[in-house]
């Protein structure tokens, strides 16, 4: 029992120990960080005069609307769309993939047209409701659309008016498709048929949805850029928040001394445990994402001061170590689910009801606290039986206990 | 050892607490906040140095002229790069002596140049994001408060709520009044003081909880309870917001130049939690429950005088 107890306690923290100075890092910098961390790609586009749309302040403005709608339906984390003098937008882009078709997607005109066969244009995209991407029974990938009210009225007369004759679908000018009319469609709703990828119809669908834009605009530059936090100071912050933890994890040593090393051991994996599900999770990391974690860690170490503390007060009224220490994590585990499930209550309900920064807060800090239940209460526990069992502590100052306060007959 | 009547001299902390926010409100009326870039927008000075230079130097030189925490970036082929030819800054609003000044110090400092852009631009942040951020909160406060009543009582919720209430007020004041700059990490700096303040008060709250359930009687003196409540959690409450700062000052000490007003934000919140917790929440919940006693007792006699 001793000694099988002292055996797991070992390979315990000898395993945390050696996962985390071996995978930290890289799991860390592997995970996707957003444009305050890491940059991205840096996009000019400028709206051109046309003879149909002059470029006018309005008219930017609307476009700056309809382009974040495009970037937000491509689903970044946290992008930057900003005006820049009279006619021009900056959008700037976390880590995409392929920066090139971003940025076509992004600078489209997107003005859907409905034709009949003389070329006058019945309908156009504001009488769009929705428009979503498909795949029908064929296996073919279409664009459904669904009309509004009153688009719906025109398209049941459109094609009522044809029956046996093509209409034509043109976005941007260039036909998409031109299907024959069989008979009158009422129900407000049609398909964009077309061989194209999956993809292609998601980006067709998020154009149609998001609007034409009411002026042409055309990238003028394309370029990567670094952090907006600028690199000098996230190298400054990153060395500063290892020193930070580093600092956190000597002071529970000092405090606590054994079980301080315990609760080190549910620090370093309760790190590693929440990179793990980010990167899983496929998130973005950005500042307010780091705010989420640095909480989460003060409320896993907060876990672990409770717990100690409630054993000590148990080991001071006289109680033995293994006594002390269930009866001490029964009346902390209290406190923990109350103040941690507030907490989770408040993450969830920002993380849905949020946007950018906020979600992003909200995403590390509710995974957190969930995680940091598991290792700060259970690991710990664990843990720390295998070490009161292994019996190799005689000290109780070891324990954080003084020596004084506790009588002989407990320690034994 | 006999403990200070904390709760007992609540006077003093609610004076001390109102002291600093009226004179916040009054500053944010009368002069403000210091709002970023990502709410006012700025200029946009775009440059090709002729030589590659060293972002740490571009810092040092806008520091020159209080421009330390703009938007440095490099541009170039790998963007975590910490020098390159391209340099983008976006500054705040700029008027045009202080443009031409900024102008030569990089040209003096930093060597020749090209400009390709020097334009305004506008805000990143609009007023969607922050109301939609101000409903989402005020949304997760009711949950907290019904919560909190379900597994305490009432009393507690709205005396929590109080005091991270009270602790974002502090932070805003202290932002209005050292004049130090609000940009989007705020938004996020004050939901983790609201996080922080909620779970440190209610480790205090259950603590008085259980105390009430096994060592008090009808009649028995609160005050005393509340007291050797919060004393019996007191090194907890010091030990958890010393972890906290640690991080946080670190941050702040070692940290670069734009994270600086962001750690400030969460030094001041986490110890203004940790304060409100003890100082704050208690006595209001404190105030609420005499004050519901009162009211209880006197409806008892109303009906007994009735009969």
């Amino acid at each position: 029992m001793k000694r099988e107890s002292f055996f797991k306690l070992a390979v315990a923290i000898v395993a945390v120990i050696g996962l985390f100075v071996y995978f930290v890092k890289p799991l860390a910098f592997s995970i996707r960080q957003g444009l305050d961390l890491q940059g991205g790609t840096h996009v000019v586009l400028e709206g051109v005069d046309t003879p149909q749309a002059k470029v006018n302040d309005d008219a930017m403005n609307r476009v700056v609307k309809i382009i974040e709608n495009r970037v937000n339906a491509m689903g970044l984390t946290e992008p930057v769309i900003q005006r820049e003098g009279q006619r021009r937008i900056i959008v700037e882009l976390p880590g995409v993939k392929d920066p090139n078709k971003a940025i076509e997607v992004l600078g489209k005109t997107a003005m859907l047209e409905f034709r009949d066969e003389d070329g006058k244009t019945v309908l156009n995209g504001s009488d769009l409701k929705d428009a979503r991407e498909e795949t029908d029974q064929q296996g073919q990938n279409l664009v459904s659309l669904e009309f509004s009210p009153d688009g719906a009225k025109k398209f049941a007369d459109l094609t009522e008016e044809n029956v046996g004759r093509t209409i034509s679908i043109l976005l941007d000018g260039k036909v998409l498709t031109a299907p024959r009319v069989n008979e009158p469609i009422t129900g407000g709703k049609a398909v964009i048929t077309g061989n194209r990828s999956l993809e292609d119809a998601h980006n067709l669908a998020l154009l149609l949805r998001s609007g034409a834009l009411p002026v042409k605009v055309k990238s003028i530059e394309t370029r990567t850029v670094g952090p907006t936090l600028g690199q000098d100071s996230k190298d400054k912050s990153e060395f500063a928040f290892t020193i930070g933890i580093g600092a956190v994890v000597l002071f529970m040593l000092l405090f606590y001394r054994a079980p301080g090393l315990i609760a080190d051991i549910s620090l370093m994996a309760y790190v590693l445990l929440l990179l793990f599900v980010l990167k899983m999770l496929d998130a973005t990391l950005t500042l307010p994402g780091i705010a989420g974690i640095i909480l989460s860690i003060g409320m896993a170490v907060d876990a672990n001061v409770l717990i100690f503390e409630h054993f000590k007060e148990e080991m001071r009224s006289g109680k033995t170590v293994r006594w002390a220490m269930d009866s001490g994590f029964k009346r902390a585990f209290v406190t923990i689910f109350d103040s941690n499930l507030t907490t989770i209550i408040a993450s969830v309900v920002l993380f849905f009801f949020g946007t950018g920064p906020i979600r992003g807060f909200a995403i590390t800090l509710g995974l957190g606290v969930i995680l940091s239940m598991f290792t700060a209460v259970t690991m710990t526990k664990y843990l720390l039986k295998w070490l009161i069992a292994s019996n190799i502590i005689h000290n109780p100052r070891l324990f954080g206990v003084s020596s004084a306060s506790v009588s002989e007959k407990a320690v034994k | 050892m006999k403990h200070f009547d904390i709760v007992g001299h609540s006077k003093i902390w609610y004076g001390i607490s109102s002291l600093i926010i009226i004179a916040g409100i009054i500053c944010m009326f009368t002069r403000g906040f210091n709002l970023g870039i990502d709410f006012t927008g700025g200029t946009l000075i775009d440059l090709k140095f002729d030589k590659a230079v060293n972002i740490n130097d571009v810092r040092t030189t806008m520091d020159q002229y209080n421009l330390a925490n703009s938007q440095i970036q490099l541009s170039g082929k790998a963007s975590n790069a910490t020098s390159s030819q391209d340099v983008m800054i976006r500054t705040k609003d700029l008027s045009q002596s202080e443009r031409e000044n900024v102008m030569k110090g990089l040209k003096d400092k930093l060597g020749s140049y090209k400009v390709l852009r020097e334009e305004k631009v506008g805000a990143t942040i609009g007023s969607e994001l922050v109301i939609n951020a101000l409903w989402a909160t005020l949304l997760s406060w009711l949950l907290i408060i019904a919560y909190v009543s379900y597994r305490f009582e009432f009393k507690f919720g709205l005396a929590a709520i109080m005091a991270l209430i009270h602790d974002t007020l502090v932070v805003l004041s202290v932002f209005s009044l050292t004049q130090k700059s609000i940009d989007s990490s705020f938004i996020a700096a004050i939901l983790t003081i609201i996080g922080y303040s909620v779970n440190d008060t209610i480790v205090i709250f259950d603590r008085i909880r259980e105390n009430l359930k096994l060592h008090f009687k009808r009649g028995g003196d609160i005050n005393e309870l509340a007291n050797r409540s919060i004393y019996q959690t007191l090194t907890r409450s010091i030990y958890t917001v010393l972890t906290v700062l640690v991080c946080t000052v670190a941050l702040y000490v070692f940290g670069g130049d734009t994270t600086k007003d962001f750690s400030f934000a969460l030094i001041i919140g986490f110890t203004c939690g940790a304060y409100s917790s003890i100082f704050t929440a208690t006595p209001l919940w404190i105030t609420f429950r005499n004050y519901s006693e009162k009211k209880h007792a006197q409806k008892r006699l109303n009906t007994k005088t009735a009969k």
